[in-house]
């Protein structure tokens, strides 16, 4: 009964709330993209690029939330790469999100290399502690995995809801939803579409950048090439599971996340009988298997992929 | 907008001008869509836009609402000109648009719908409530009654029009156009939809009525002005005009209609009896439909758009599969629903989006000509293409079905709109179809265009064809069908021979308030004609 | 800002978008070269040098341009039909992993039966792979885009375990490596003392091919049809279906060749680190040629070139390496744009 008793141990808790961390912001900025119809398959690299800038400002002797800040704003500004490429422009999505990640991804390693010529091991920085808040980290099992956590975990719970309030509640959001459906609908309230989208993209890609700083400054205190290896897509899996939704994106990333961690657990478990590959298989497998699952779901935005251009005929 | 200002506006002098164009140009590539227009609309006054697809009416509207900026010409309302390519200054300085095709998001609310661009949009939150209020006031007033809570995928096609004008009333909209508003009602509501228009001209609206159906603007507008090929042709009081008039002004030219010969019905080529189809994404598929087509007839489908046309169509394109029923080609039931076997069984289709449809846009006039028969033995052996014979039976599709600005490399979606149905009418014809599904085959052509349309249809039909239109254009219906039969939510009535049924009878089936009776059905099947 | 169609592009125009954008992204770049401290003229023209200045330089873009030959081509002739394979790279290693089963000993016949043999095999692995994606793809409407990608994660770590296991070479000190392919497996090299491989003369006879059944064959004809409309093409009654599945063995087969080429041409025999993101950087080729496959092997030349140029300058100038990666996938980007310039004009107000 040892893979049962895994999940009365407090520390496979916090684990998954640990990794699902990444995947919320993630999940929740490619969210936000998609609801304004402009698929981001830039968001791999974004995170690449989030990780190191965040990493990097620290390094180089700023402060934590300075370098959240830095990872923020290089995010923003791949985003605002591909939402004028897509936007405005109307080129293809899916090429350009691949361009976009291949971008990233390189003047990420090629920036680390060009500062740290001739560094073997990845240096360390000081990074976030987990931030206790008193009496509610005490609740056994899951009291620490909620409470117990480094503040941009908060941070990525506390987006969710405001996220989500904006989306449904505020006229932005309306704004937004409406030109992921009808752009057209959009521009005839006088709204402007180009402007809307292109915030959408840069404020989702912010969010994406945040979930790859999370990874530097939270849980590996370092920066590897390949680190983000695939959570970008993983994420893009999450949104179709989560059918556009910021509160079910969330629920999404801590299930998968807890499936993750599990594996992990289990892997220690059993030993090398099976080799660790196929627990690191896992997580692509899972994408894919959620995606099936959630095909026939509809409820996607109308607009996504659809280029809008003004005026054409 | 509040019952105060409207009063004012209704006080000021009949012949105040709210709104004047000057000199509005605009070239699309080699097309001027519209030439040097000149226009006024003077208060409270509804004026007629009136003329043919492609004349330059909708290009027009959309540059005075800011979707297009126009080549030279500027546009002023109330004495202000207005910048140019800009809606909101467009909705800011008080004009309204209710689009032919709806500007509604369908996973938002009727009151989203409406609010959503009323508020700032960095405000933290939107007064939903003084909302609501103030657009139930607004519905009550000019008998335009909304739920506001509902989705805008739950409205019917009427009650979508309703929440556009609303929008517009909602903007404090004093100048509406209403871009070809009566094209997705029956008759019945158009009538219903004028009374609504004299309230909103009763409360200070001017009004811009968009329209190339001719009874209507007699009807319902002061003013007439007629668009011909981008430019204006004419503009006279309605009072001072007549039909002949207009219509002469309209098309400009003589347009031979063509000829249509009573014949005796042939032997049945197509049966339908007691078919379903499901319902995909929210439309209405088919319930329970039968119906009979004989060769050497029309059978035409009159009803409003959305209520199961498009299941209709996809079926006899071999698009949809029945879930029950029986399908009868030639007298043998049909077991393979597939395009390719369709064609196989000398159904031709002319489908009723010729873009997404009908032809593959940036390929060649040639590599679209032979896009249903390629894999004949003249066209390809052994999977290798045989470009001479694909050009030569191109080449005989342009000069038979007379298809002009053909180049022969450019891709086929540069072709203007009538000659790329020319094209499609030569592909389908080309196969010696037996049956031909006719899909809104005149939408958006010129009267010649549609003419020649009919002509073609009319050739067939004389040469042994069963011919199934489906329109939405009664009087499209009335002029080449032999039998009419009415589709409403899915159902099929009975079919009507022409000479027995008015406008005004199809008109009470297409808003179902007649009871579809489809006991005697068989009767009026076998009786052709 | 509007957009207008231009309606007649003069063939030159095409022509000029790739020089365009190629020209783009080098001025783009000597920012990036600048602050790595070497003058940037200095840096290109040893990037240049690296590239082209000697035959062995030649040799080595050749030999690196095969792979992209591939690839590219895998990415074209998917792309072309609307089919976003961003799988090559997973095909690759299925290719040489099915090369590595049967070619290191397990299959014996002479060299003139061999290589197409597994020429055939490591194509049939790569379509198989892409199998998958294209029947989720239109039995369930999942996105390709994502389950191409994952799949090249899972492949990896598949290579990795096996490499751990059952194929780890006993000769390999311990180093995750297989045993390399026997000699009739090997596809000979052109030139004694070079490491270019005829690798290459199959990757251009392929690219023509793909040419030539693109414009003269029916199927040809039905790819390039659903590619454009989808929807015409059901309705004029091709079988888009059939047609998607075709195009996707056809992608996924063009990349499993790739990891053959690579294993039994460059290599000798399978390491985790066969493929430098080849699968990836043929998207690049592919969208720089604009889909045309005779286009696939020019620039494919043009992005070996930058590849190991960048190495050479890497090596003599201290420029990171990674400028290459960047240089190229900026290349992508702008010849996104100056495709569209030539497509349409832009017109302010």
């Amino acid at each position: 009964m040892e893979w049962l008793e895994i999940f009365l141990n407090t520390s496979f808790w916090v684990a998954a709330v640990r990794i699902a961390t990444p995947l919320i912001f993630g999940t929740l900025g490619e969210v936000i993209c998609e609801k304004a119809g402009v698929l981001n398959l830039g968001i791999e690299g974004i995170m690449t690029i989030g990780a190191m800038v965040g990493w990097m400002t620290v390094y180089q002797g700023a402060g934590l939330w300075t370098g959240v800040l830095f990872a923020a704003v290089c995010g923003g500004i791949f985003g605002l790469l591909h939402a004028m490429l897509t936007v405005p422009l109307g080129l293809s999505q899916h090429v350009t999100g691949i361009g976009i990640t291949l971008l990233a991804t390189s003047l990420s390693s090629y920036v680390y290399r060009l500062i740290l010529p001739e560094v073997n091991s990845p240096p360390r920085i000081q990074a976030f502690e987990p931030l206790d808040i008193p009496g509610l980290s005490a609740v056994p099992i899951i009291g620490e995995a909620l409470f117990k956590q480094t503040p941009l975990t908060y941070f990525a719970f506390i987006s969710v809801i405001v996220v989500a309030y904006v989306l449904y509640r505020t006229p932005v959001g309306l704004a937004v939803q409406m030109v992921g459906e009808n752009p057209a609908a959009a521009e005839a309230q006088g709204l402007n579409v180009t402007i809307i989208r292109t915030c959408a993209v840069v404020c989702g890609s912010a969010f994406m950048a945040v979930g790859g700083a999370f990874l530097t400054m939270s849980a590996f205190n370092a920066f590897f090439f390949n680190m983000i290896n695939g959570r970008g897509w993983i994420c893009i899996a999450l949104v179709v599971f989560a059918s556009w939704r910021p509160g079910k994106a969330l629920l999404g990333a801590l299930l998968f996340a807890a499936f993750d961690a599990y594996q992990m657990r289990l892997q220690q478990l059993i030993g090398s009988e099976i080799p660790y590959q196929i627990f690191l298989m896992m997580p692509y497998v899972l994408s894919i298997l959620a995606l099936i699952v959630m095909s026939r779901r509809v409820g996607y935005p109308q607009a996504l992929m659809v280029p809008y251009r003004k005026g054409e005929r | 907008m509040n019952s105060s200002e409207i009063d004012v506006s209704k006080n000021q002098s009949d012949s105040e001008v709210v709104l004047r164009l000057r000199g509005i140009t605009k070239v699309f590539g080699s097309l001027v869509a519209n030439d040097d227009i000149s226009l006024e609309l003077k208060s409270g006054e509804v004026l007629a836009l009136l003329g043919e697809n492609g004349a330059g009416k909708t290009t027009l509207m959309n540059i005075l609402f800011g979707h297009y900026v126009a080549d030279s010409g500027s546009v002023e309302v109330f004495g202000k000109n207005i910048p140019e390519g800009s809606p909101h200054a467009a909705i800011e300085a008080g004009i309204g648009m209710v689009h032919q095709h709806f500007t509604l998001a369908d996973n938002l609310s009727v009151l989203d719908n409406v609010m959503l661009g009323t508020e700032s949009l960095w405000s933290l939150s939107s007064n939903r409530r003084s909302g609501r209020r103030h657009l139930e006031e607004l519905g009550k007033r000019f008998g335009l009654e909304v739920q506001p809570h509902v989705r805008i995928s739950e409205l019917s096609i009427g009650e979508r029009q309703r929440v556009e004008i609303l929008k517009a009333l909602y903007r404090k909209a004093r100048i509406l156009i209403l871009d070809e508003p009566t094209a997705v009602l029956t008759p019945q509501e158009t009538k219903d939809f004028f009374e609504t228009l004299k309230k909103l001209v009763k409360g200070g609206l001017s009004l811009i009525f968009i329209s190339h159906k001719m009874q209507e603007v007699l009807a319902i507008s002061d003013r007439v002005a007629v668009l011909r090929d981008g430019s204006l042709v004419t503009e006279i009081k309605t009072a001072a005009a007549s039909e002949t008039e207009l219509a002469h002004a309209m098309v400009g030219r003589e347009i031979e209609l063509p000829e249509r010969k009573a014949l005796e019905a042939g032997r049945s080529i197509f049966k339908l009896e007691d078919v379903t189809v499901s319902a995909g994404e929210g439309r209405p598929g088919l319930k329970e439909v039968s119906l009979n087509i004989c060769a050497k007839e029309i059978v035409g489908i009159a009803g409003v758009s959305g209520n199961g046309q498009t299941a209709l169509a996809d079926l006899i394109s071999g698009l949809a599969v029945p879930q029950s029923g029986i399908v009868e080609l030639h007298g043998e039931i049909v077991r393979r629903f597939t395009p390719e076997n369709m064609l196989r069984n000398k159904v031709g289709r002319i489908p009723e989006d010729r873009h997404t449809q009908g032809v593959i846009g940036d390929m060649s006039l040639a590599e679209n000509s032979i896009s249903e028969c390629y894999r004949e033995a003249q066209f390809s052996t052994f999977g290798w293409q045989n470009h001479r014979n694909r050009d030569r039976f191109a080449e005989n599709v342009v000069s038979r079905f007379d298809v002009r600005g053909y180049n022969s490399k450019a891709p086929v979606r540069l072709l203007s709109g009538g000659n790329m149905q020319k094209l499609i009418l030569g592909r389908v014809l080309s196969g010696n179809p037996q049956l031909i599904l006719a899909n809104q085959p005149g939408r958006g052509l010129d009267v010649g265009a549609v003419a020649y349309v009919h002509q073609q249809l009319l050739s067939a039909r004389a040469e042994g064809a069963a011919i199934l239109l489906i329109s939405e254009d009664l009087e499209e219906l009335l002029q080449i069908a032999d039998r009419i039969a009415v589709i409403h939510r899915g159902q099929l009535s009975e079919t009507f021979p022409r000479e027995s049924i008015s406008i005004a009878q199809l008109g009470l089936l297409m808003t179902g308030q007649q009871n579809f009776s489809t006991t005697n059905y068989p009767s009026a099947g076998n009786n052709a004609s | 800002m509007r957009l207008e169609a231009r309606t007649n592009i003069p063939l030159g125009f095409m022509l000029l978008a790739p020089v365009l954008a190629v020209l783009a992204s080098f001025m783009l770049c000597a920012g990036l070269v600048a602050w790595s401290g070497v003058p940037v003229l200095e840096a290109y023209g040893l990037l240049l040098q690296g590239a082209l200045g000697s035959g062995f330089a030649l040799a080595e873009t050749l030999a690196r341009t095969t792979p992209l030959i591939f690839t590219g081509l895998a990415a074209a002739v998917a792309f072309k039909s609307r089919f976003w394979n961003i799988g090559a790279e997973g095909q690759l290693y299925a290719g040489a992993l099915i090369i590595t089963v049967l070619g290191t000993g397990m299959l014996d016949l002479p060299q003139e039966l061999m290589i197409p043999v597994l020429v055939i095999c490591s194509a049939v692995a790569g379509a198989l792979l892409l199998l998958g994606p294209v029947l989720l793809k239109l039995h369930f409407g999942v996105d390709e885009v994502v389950t191409t990608l994952l799949l090249n994660f899972i492949v990896i770590l598949l290579v990795s375990l096996l490499l751990e296991g059952p194929l780890k070479d006993p000769m390999g000190l311990g180093w995750p490596q297989a045993e390399p392919v026997t000699e009739a497996a090997e596809l000979p090299r052109l030139f004694r003392g070079l490491r270019l491989h005829s690798g290459l003369l199959l990757a251009l006879l392929l690219a023509f091919i793909i040419w030539i059944v693109s414009i003269r064959t029916t199927l040809g004809y039905e790819m390039r049809a659903v590619g454009f409309n989808q929807k015409a093409a059901r309705f004029a009654g091709m079988p888009v279906n059939r047609v998607m599945i075709m195009t996707a063995l056809i992608s996924g087969g063009i990349a499993g060749i790739a990891g053959y080429s690579e294993v039994a041409g460059m290599k000798g025999n399978l390491t985790l680190d066969l493929s430098p993101g080849f699968g990836y950087t043929g998207i690049v080729v592919a969208m720089l040629a604009q889909l045309h496959p005779l286009g696939v092997v020019i620039s494919a030349t043009f992005v070996a070139s930058v590849f190991v140029g960048a190495d050479a300058m890497s090596r003599s100038a201290g420029v990171p390496s990674y400028i290459a990666d960047v240089m190229v996938s900026v290349s992508l980007l702008c010849m996104l744009v100056s495709v569209l310039l030539v497509r349409f004009r832009i017109r302010w107000s």
